[in-house]
């Protein structure tokens, strides 16, 4: 839609808009990535985190922002996936991608077998489910010890070099261009996924299932399949996790992550695949920094925030984007009558 | 054999106890104002530390526990009047980020205070003692509980069934729109309830925290229990529930002692499976049956 | 005569102790403009919520094309032509009016579930959502997000939605609920220009609207059919009088 010639008549407009800015803005992180990789030498393990927390948030964008699935257990679906690329390294081979493969069809099967059993019901209902779900994996893995380690964590994971040829280096260069690049593949498909056609009708569904409903759409079934990409995205950020720490510990299955993944896409904003990369690199560098002054400082920032943005700002921090993205539509819908 | 298996009753049941007495004010606040409040166990952590900290510097264990009530109550109060009474009106994403804030903060600001290891709670020697209960000795701090939690909810349920602001908080709870067009004040009665609630959660968290002990990230750790609670009694509901938690405490109990590699998964297995069967919870109180 | 599309036949629904519905019968022919009146709590829109699946029937039939519908999910029957307005909107406020009209083409056409290579597809959707717009009298409206418009045209996009699934049956849920007076022929002008051969169905309050649009009439109280005829023997029938004024005096 982006790229599509002038001389079909009818969309023009927002819906255009970005059509002249959008290479910049496409490449702009990316590049940002790059050049990080290059001059942050010392910093590439936290830049890794960024990048597993960027796709985490992003997968519960397609979920939360976009088809209005309100869950506390996404954290769920980001440790299993952790959990599955770790054990699977242990047991079966240790190969980089075959692992992250696993992770993430596993983990979408998970979602695909959950969702349909929650998502025709709403409201706290739902939430309940979700924290089910959530405390159940996490009381397993608590228990499981000879699988999982139990609060001791999964360690004794070794992963094979990429592609057979790079290894996973102390300093993490490996790693992070590995989660890059599954970040970037995932990042295409996303952007695919928003702006289709089923994209659209996802959306539709959470601003109105009733209408939705009266144009002919099995809500259900479309929300069943958002809901598992979104746990295949999910899957995928905790096999890397499980890959560039090669550890993985009790926390990724906990509510403080689900809480935490929720407060970075509400930092950058839902239903902007970017916004994601917003509030979770501004997340992680952030905590780091102000976990050295005093490390209980960035609990209470971010819980302040949240009071904040909810009691404050209608909607969210998303609320400004919107406001200045609506702001820029009328000042280029203006420039293009005129 | 029996005595096995009372004893693992009386556990049970002490720990169903303090379950009960922490989220009966959730119950009532998730029924009568709708609000799903991820921060109700940061109350019942605060009056825990109140308690603690208090003993710790000499003073009276139940004097501790009527300074933390009034701390949480009056908390929750100005929680109520000023950061949830927004909520009322929006969706459960909005309560859902609010509360988990209020979550965050309330951790950090325990950490800063008390640091981030366990606190301890100074028990006064009678109920540090066991008592002879005829087939066996049983730990006195357990009976207190028990005995605690049955004055609770006796007393709850004389004034929900009984007393004029009873009446008018079923009425509420049955239909608050109702509630409001009849003239009751319907403001008052969720301040009133919010205060109440929080500080029976102190209660809760102090006395409870032989068996939930006190820890920072306590808000965040045992809120899905709680939260268990009321959504399986039936939101609303105060005997729903007091049945949930009971149950609750005496399954979670008895699994931890029979199948202890298990126990606690199961038991989430089950709610999961119970919500997917009765989503209403319960015992659903009537508007929602 | 064709063969009616539509059939309703001894459809009861009771709300506990309230029967909302009582064995009512209708039949809907290719190219029928049937209005629906009656008092508040008639009714009416347990009638429509009974057609479109909303609300599940306790007794009777429902045939669309002499096929029974009754028992299948809404969504299946919008995809069998039989679609519907709302008395209040359900429109998606944060799209685009064009966007809320193109995900209903994309919904009739099949195109609904694809994620990837579906340019052309949209496109097609789009170009078609346009055009429905100027149909309708409202091309300038397609960039602009339906809670920026006013009124009147949210409910004209409400029509083009459901017209863009190209139904056989159409059922107006008070299409012109909320109109000011001043807008109402607007509203008429558009059910005017609806394509001859499909059977609609008006359910409305506006008397003027219904006496205008239909060329029969069906009075429902109580959730039964009082009556039914030419407007003219409707408006002089003195019992629809009597339900009329004597609920109006409540």
């Amino acid at each position: 839609m982006m790229n599509d010639p002038k001389n079909t008549a009818p969309a023009a407009g927002p819906q255009m808009l970005g059509g002249k800015f959008s290479l910049t803005w496409h490449l702009l992180p990316w590049v940002l990535a790059i050049i990080f990789y290059f001059t942050a030498e010392g910093y590439l393990s936290l830049g890794t985190q960024a990048i597993i927390w960027v796709l985490f948030t992003m997968s519960l964008d397609l979920a939360l922002g976009y088809a209005g699935i309100v869950t506390l257990g996404h954290a769920a679906l980001f440790g299993f996936g952790a959990y599955c690329a770790g054990i699977f390294s242990i047991h079966v081979t240790g190969d980089p991608l075959t692992g992250l493969l696993v992770a993430t069809v596993l983990t979408a099967a998970l979602g695909f077998v959950t969702g349909i059993l929650i998502l025709h019901t709403t409201g706290v209902t739902f939430l309940m489910l979700t924290l089910a779900i959530l405390s159940m994996l996490f009381e397993f893995a608590n228990s499981a010890k000879w699988l999982t380690g139990g609060d001791d964590g999964l360690q004794g994971m070794s992963i094979d070099p990429l592609l057979g040829v790079f290894e996973f280096d102390f300093f993490g260069h490996t790693a992070y261009l590995y989660s890059l690049a599954i970040l970037f593949i995932w990042f295409v498909i996303a952007w695919q996924i928003v702006h289709s056609p089923f994209g659209k009708s996802v959306d539709g569904i959470r601003q109105s299932p009733k209408r939705m409903r009266a144009i002919g759409t099995p809500v259900w079934w479309r929300l069943v399949a958002i809901y598992t990409i979104s746990s295949a995205m999910a899957g995928s950020a905790g096999g890397l996790l499980a890959h560039s720490t090669q550890f993985v510990g009790l926390s990724a299955l906990s509510l403080f992550t689900s809480g935490i993944v929720a407060v970075m896409l509400i930092l950058g904003g839902t239903k902007r695949i970017y916004g994601a990369f917003i509030g979770a690199v501004i997340y992680v560098f952030v905590q780091d920094y102000t976990a050295k002054l005093n490390p209980h400082l960035w609990e209470f920032i971010i819980g302040g925030l949240l009071i904040a943005v909810v009691l404050f700002l209608e909607g969210g921090l998303i609320s400004l984007v919107d406001k200045a993205r609506d702001g820029l539509a009328r000042l280029v819908g203006k420039g293009e009558r005129s | 054999m029996l005595s096995y298996t009372l004893t693992v009753l009386l556990d049970g049941i002490s720990y169903g106890m303090i379950l009960f007495i922490i989220s009966v004010g959730l119950t009532v606040t998730m029924g009568l104002m709708r609000v799903v409040n991820l921060a109700h166990g940061s109350f019942a952590m605060i009056g825990g530390y109140v308690t603690a900290y208090l003993t710790q510097n000499g003073y009276n264990f139940y004097l501790g526990i009527v300074a933390a009530m009034i701390v949480s109550g009056i908390l929750g109060g100005l929680c109520e009047m000023t950061i949830y009474r927004p909520l009322y009106r929006k969706g459960e994403l909005a309560q859902v980020l609010l509360t988990i804030g209020v979550v965050f903060v309330s951790i950090a600001l325990i950490t800063a205070v008390f640091g981030a290891f366990p606190y301890p709670m100074i028990f006064p020697d009678h109920l540090n003692q066991l008592v002879d209960i005829g087939f066996r000795t049983y730990p006195a701090y357990r009976l207190f509980v028990i005995v605690v939690g049955a004055i609770i909810a006796g007393s709850l349920w004389y004034l929900v069934e009984y007393s004029l602001f009873g009446a008018k908080l079923r009425a509420a709870v049955d239909n608050s729109n109702m509630a409001r067009a009849v003239g009751l004040n319907v403001n008052f009665l969720f301040t009133a309830t919010f205060v109440a609630g929080s500080a029976l959660a102190a209660l809760g968290g102090a006395i409870g925290a032989g068996m939930l002990s006190l820890e920072p990230t306590y808000a965040l750790k045992h809120i899905v229990l709680f939260l268990v609670v009321v959504i399986v009694g039936g939101e609303g509901s105060f005997k729903g529930s007091f049945v949930a938690a009971l149950a609750l405490g005496i399954i979670d109990t008895a699994g931890k002692y029979l199948i202890p590699e298990i126990a606690t998964y199961l038991l989430y297995i089950a709610v999961f499976i119970l919500l997917l069967w009765r989503p209403q919870g319960l015992l659903p109180p009537r508007s929602a049956a | 005569m064709s063969d009616p599309i539509l059939s309703v036949r001894g459809l009861s629904k009771n709300f506990g102790a309230l029967a909302v519905a009582q064995s009512i019968d209708l039949d809907l022919k290719p190219g029928d403009r049937v209005g629906l009146i009656g008092p508040n709590g008639a009714g009416k829109t347990t009638f429509v919520n009974l057609l479109t699946g909303v609300v599940k029937p306790d007794e009777g039939q429902i045939l669309l094309k002499g096929q029974p519908i009754q028992s299948i999910r809404p969504e299946l029957r919008v995809r069998r032509g039989l679609a519907r307005t709302h008395q209040i909107n359900t429109l998606l406020v944060e799209s685009s009016a064009r966007d809320n009209i193109a995900v209903a083409i994309a919904e009739r056409s099949g195109y609904a579930w694809r994620m990837l290579n579906y340019k052309k597809q949209w496109r097609e959707c789009l170009d078609e959502a346009q055009s429905m717009l100027a149909d309708m009298g409202i091309a300038a409206i397609g960039d602009t997000e339906v809670r920026h418009l006013p009124y009147g045209e949210q409910r004209l996009l409400e029509i083009a939605i459901a017209m863009a699934l190209k139904p056989q049956v159409l059922l107006l849920d008070e299409p012109g609920a909320g109109v000011p007076s001043t807008e109402a022929h607007v509203i008429h002008d558009a059910l005017d220009r609806l394509p001859a051969e499909i059977a609609i169905l008006l359910i409305e309050h506006d008397m003027d609207l219904v006496f205008k649009f239909a060329k029969e009439i069906v009075v429902l109280v109580q959730g039964a059919v009082l009556t039914q005829g030419h407007p003219d023997e409707i408006a002089a029938d003195p019992e629809v009088r009597a339900v009329y004024l004597g609920r109006s005096r409540d």
